[in-house]
């Protein structure tokens, strides 16, 4: 018999990346919030790669922390090695990643949550999402203790039926063996929500009292270490950190995975789920790029506390005699111990197109949902996601205005809009080249693009949103002073100008325009600029980078303007596609199923013609007529 | 409301001796500035008031293309409820063309189809009941143009466009690759490389942009096909038709389709002129290769000229050619009237009620008959043609220009010592560009070839 117990505001289902930050912002934000996880031990749990951050996924948790989230907050307390990507290519893609110690990382997640207001933790499997009328009423565990609230926020990741699979042998366990979730699935499909099936893979960790380092190379963090979070500066976080190392596979892998590639179940039909292009299999690549005759194999700790080593690059699902003499024929790894077996994971999702892009169902009132059940993969993207689906699933309880981030404003906004918005075939991987106006979305200016948004939202500080402000301020009048300092083509100047490899003055120049140099950039030019005062290393940052790049950056904001244009133009929810005359059968079909906010949404979908998007044009502006 | 400034020739392509070229949005007027010399010197229509009509002319590098009239109307008190010029040409069909292309090349860009109507009706310059009209001249002429450029383009500047693409998508796919997964992928040094290729890139679409100035990617004209029995005299009719002295617009290799083509101007008049195989076998008419073909090439066409042999009585393949021939628009040319005539004027329009002409091919006689006819119907009105093929031209013209620019700018970014990321934006439009040639949306294609090219990731 179901008992009924005390009501929530929102419920969380699943504490993982997404589901931490989704109850944090919830509660935050004011309102009674449950989060429920299958096991209070595996709260914020890293089950794949020991990192944070990377290309384009730094950036995810700059705009996290930009917007009061904790990812970066956390990471900058547990990292073991940190390193900034990408440093010799423009400030645009420099992508910040850190090492993290897996175990201190969950639990210092823990214990925020566990001292945070308004939040309430309870280890439960939650099978059914009550639903009437549909607006979501409770949720049911499997003890079938019942929790009325007003909001669901799903992140479940990739529990849901999962199953892992290693060659023959097949578990129906969540990753690194917890317990699958296996009624919520029919809960949601009674729902009539479209679930997918996803699947991903992790590699073996190993011994490293098993590891001959000395046959790889040593992979040290960066000397100045930038934090994650906007609220730390470099001293609050220094510490003493771990060194990675780099191997290879050689022919030898190869042939033992060609060899036995009969055995793996991805080719033999064994797995049926998607898996995600950008983190293949060993084997996959092996098969797939036949000629490469080595592939590079990171080998990074797992913690500060623990002998496991993560072997990065390797993830696969081949059986256990094949994953001993494929990890064994690598350099360093010949005497290996493997403590944990390499495995691929098989789990349900949603289609995310059934989403708003304020993550809340079409069809389901109050159900919101984020992380890997929404069909991405990383512990960035759902954290990203679960920030936003707490902050609109709070939005909406407090009746205010949803979060919408756009394409233009962040590396989130082009997450979430990929994913309601385009067809997803497998697990949705952030890139920088999915961002259309990148040299916008840095990770540098994460914060000048969102705290403010933060700080309306309630999850910023009066002190800190102070701080910003006055950063800004220090931007604009630093950058106005360079464009207007002249530096006269004096012999000290010529001397100096020469010795960085730079053309003499012809003429008096501008500091600003020393800085568009190439060669030089704003700190390079202390020497000559007599009248620069001390700034703190991100007003400079800003102010060499606004000049650097000034040109392109411009283009970049006439083409958003351009963009906003159709993101401006609302479609009602309404709207009847029958009545619109004219459009494709296919553009019809696809609009009537995605519902797209904007007329800019629904230019992105798949099949919708540029045509298409005239005629919606014409009968929007004909509806607005008739509706005034 | 729209930041860019559309233009197109606004009266139908054909036989009116004027025709009108307009010009709308934020930069008519001073696109129109840039082409049109007023007879008054120092007038520049910047500074006249809305509402007044001006003569001068339309040059290109000082040479003189037309005598015109251009109207200015201001914005907000024209059709579009944009600034608008409309330049009234008196020079006939290629002059106007010719006009247009300067406009074009002076910063507007072609007009979508329908897309005048489109902004008048957007920024409320007429009224509800027009709307659903608008939405279907959109959608009707966008079909028509898509089928039009992608049935037309074909051989080797079809081929030549797709392989530009595919190495343009596979540098930046490389370029992406490496910044997506600097560890796995060293893009360092690929910057000369690349800044060789791009140069390599820009010659082949010169190239491309000397084949449209030279002639077009696509064939315009009256689409003319010959038919007839084997030694009707069609290859004589052509051979006559061409050997004269007139101006033969010679083929542009691959451009045209896997047959006999010629280009032949009539006064204004451009005839696309197709040589079918005669239609041979009496036993199996129907489902021999020859009628199958004809049968293709006359419903493509504008116009047939049916070549009978006057010395031989008819028989079923000319039946069958007449019934072909019936709801067309078709001339019957009775050819060697210098030999006995078997066949009567009078008994082949019984059977077929088309103008009838008696030619000589060999010796040259009636054909100035026969071009006297065609220019008759066509300024009549009797016969149109597909004068989207002109405007799928100017388009294409324009694709190729802007992915040029763009590459050009990938240039200077690669000379200015930029970093990589910034290639990416003007490497994108110039591929998406290209693409509008082969009617190609841009879609998944660059992440797709990143994890199909490059072996990515963990």
């Amino acid at each position: 018999m179901p008992h009924i117990y005390e009501s929530y505001d929102v419920v969380v289902v699943g504490a993982g990346h997404a589901g931490c930050e989704a109850a944090l912002a919830c509660a935050r934000l004011g309102l009674n919030t449950m989060i429920v996880t299958i096991s209070m031990d595996s709260i914020a749990l890293m089950p794949c790669n020991p990192n944070i951050g990377g290309t384009s996924k730094g950036h995810l948790v700059k705009e996290i922390d930009a917007l009061g989230g904790e990812m970066g907050k956390n990471i900058d307390k547990t990292y073991i090695q940190s390193k900034m990507l990408n440093v010799s290519k423009g400030p645009a893609v420099h992508s910040l990643r850190a090492q993290a110690d897996k175990q201190d990382y969950s639990r210092e997640m823990r214990r925020i949550l566990e001292n945070t207001e308004n939040l309430t933790l309870k280890q439960a499997e939650v099978t059914e999402i009550l639903i009437e009328n549909e607006k979501v009423t409770g949720i049911k565990t499997y003890s079938e203790a019942v929790y009325p609230c007003r909001a669901v926020i799903l992140c479940t990741g990739t529990y849901l039926n999962a199953k892992c699979i290693t060659g023959e042998i097949s578990n129906y366990t969540g990753p690194n063996g917890l317990k699958a979730a296996n009624y919520l699935t029919d809960s949601l499909k009674k729902a009539g929500i479209e679930m997918y099936r996803f699947k991903t893979g992790t590699p073996a960790r190993i011994d490293k009292r098993s590891i001959d380092f000395s046959k790889m190379e040593e992979q040290p963090g960066d000397e100045e270490t930038v934090p994650f979070s906007f609220t730390n500066k470099e001293e609050d976080i220094k510490k003493e950190q771990v060194p990675c190392w780099l191997t290879y596979t050689n022919e030898s892998t190869h042939k033992i995975i060609r060899d036995n590639i009969h055995r793996s179940p991805l080719f033999s039909g064994d797995i049926k789920g998607t898996g995600p292009r950008y983190c293949p299999s060993i084997e996959d690549k092996v098969v797939k790029f036949a000629d490469k005759d080595r592939h590079q194999v990171f080998i990074e700790p797992e913690g500060n506390y623990t002998n496991e080593m993560y072997i990065g690059g390797m993830s696969s699902s081949l059986p256990e005699d094949v994953q001993y003499q494929m990890y064994r024929s690598v350099a360093g790894l010949e005497n290996a111990k493997i403590v944990r077996n390499a495995y691929a994971i098989e789990y349900d999702c949603i289609n995310p197109n059934q989403l708003k892009a304020s993550l809340e169902f079409k069809n389901v009132e109050g159900l919101f949902s984020g992380g890997q059940f929404n069909g991405s993969s990383g512990y960035e993207e759902a954290a990203a996601q679960g920030l936003i689906a707490g902050i609109n699933a709070a939005m909406k309880l407090l009746e205010r205005k949803p979060l919408i981030l756009d394409r233009s404003e962040a590396y989130i906004g082009v997450l979430i809009d990929d994913l309601v918005t385009k067809e997803t075939f497998e697990p949705y991987r952030m890139m920088t080249s999915r961002a259309e106006y990148r040299l916008l979305l840095r990770q540098d200016n994460a914060d000048i693009r969102l705290t403010k948004i933060g700080y309306e939202i309630g999850l910023i500080s009066e002190e800190r949103n102070q701080v910003l402000l006055t950063k800004e301020e220090s931007i604009a009048k630093e950058m106005k002073r360079v464009n207007e300092a002249l530096i006269g083509a004096t012999s000290y100047v010529q001397d100096f100008l020469n010795k960085n490899g730079s053309q003499s003055l012809k003429t008096g120049v501008t500091i600003g325009e020393l800085i568009r140099r190439p060669e030089l950039n704003y700190d390079l030019l202390e020497p000559i600029d007599l009248e620069r005062k001390p700034l703190p290393k991100d007003v400079r940052d800003q102010v060499n980078i606004n000049i650097k790049y000034e040109g392109y950056i411009e283009r970049q904001l006439r083409q958003v303007e351009q963009f906003k244009k159709l993101e401006n133009k609302r479609i009602p929810d309404d709207l009847d596609y029958e009545q619109v005359k004219s459009l494709r059968i296919e553009a019809r079909q696809k609009l009537m199923k995605l519902r797209p906010a904007s007329v800019g949404q629904a230019s992105r979908i798949s099949g919708v013609s540029p045509a298409d998007i005239s005629v919606l044009l014409v009968y929007l502006e004909q509806f607005r007529r008739k509706h005034n | 409301m729209n930041t860019d400034t559309i233009a197109a020739i606004a009266t139908a392509v054909n036989n009116s001796g004027i025709s009108i070229i307009r010009i709308s949005g934020p930069d008519a007027i001073m696109v129109a500035d840039k082409v049109f010399k007023a007879k008054n010197e120092n007038k520049k229509l910047a500074s006249v008031p809305s509402h007044t009509i001006h003569y001068g002319y339309i040059k290109s590098h000082e040479l003189t293309i037309d005598e015109v009239l251009v109207m200015v109307m201001k914005a907000p008190n024209s059709y579009t409820k944009e600034d608008i010029v409309e330049i009234n040409c008196h020079g006939g069909i290629i002059v106007t063309k010719k006009v247009l292309e300067e406009v074009i090349k002076s910063g507007a860009r072609i007009a979508e189809p329908g897309e005048f109507t489109k902004r008048a009706f957007l920024n409320g310059r007429i009224d509800l009941s027009q709307a659903e009209a608008v939405s279907d001249i959109i959608n009707a002429k966008n079909n028509y143009a898509l089928k039009n450029s992608l049935n037309q383009l074909k051989g080797t500047v079809y081929k030549k466009i797709k392989e530009l693409r595919k190495n343009i998508l596979h540098d930046l796919a490389y370029l992406e690759a490496g910044l997506d997964d600097p560890e796995h992928i060293d893009i360092g040094g690929f910057r000369n490389e690349l800044l060789n290729n791009i140069i390599n890139y820009k010659k082949d679409i010169k190239k491309l942009l000397d084949t449209v100035n030279n002639g077009r990617l696509i064939k315009e004209g009256i689409k003319t096909v010959i038919l007839g029995k084997p030694n009707a005299g069609k290859s004589s009719l052509l051979n006559a038709l061409i050997g004269a002295e007139r101006a033969i617009v010679t083929d542009i290799p691959g451009t045209t389709r896997d047959t006999l083509e010629e280009t032949l101007m009539i006064g204004d008049l451009c005839l696309n002129i197709v040589d079918t195989a005669g239609i041979r076998n009496t036993t199996d008419v129907v489902e021999s290769m020859g009628v199958k073909r004809a049968r293709l090439m006359s419903e493509e066409s504008d116009l047939i000229l049916y070549v009978v042999d006057a010395s031989e009585p008819l028989d079923e393949n000319d039946e069958e050619i007449i019934n072909m021939i019936k709801s067309r628009n078709a001339v019957i040319l009775l050819n060697k009237s210098d030999l006995e005539q078997v066949i009567t004027v009078e008994e082949i329009k019984e059977k077929a009620d088309k103008k009838v002409l008696l030619i000589s091919a060999r010796e040259k006689e009636g054909l100035e008959e026969l071009e006297e006819y065609i220019k008759d119907i066509y300024f009549k009105g009797m016969l149109e043609y597909n004068d989207e093929v002109y405007i799928t031209n100017l388009r294409q013209e324009e694709a190729l220009r802007m992915s040029l620019e763009s590459l050009e700018m990938v240039q200077k970014t690669i000379e200015d010592d930029m970093p990589e990321d910034l290639y990416a934006v003007d490497m994108m439009s110039s591929y998406e560009a290209l693409g509008k040639i082969t009617g190609e949306q841009v879609d998944e294609d660059l992440i797709n070839t990143i994890f199909r090219e490059f072996c990515m990731g963990k």
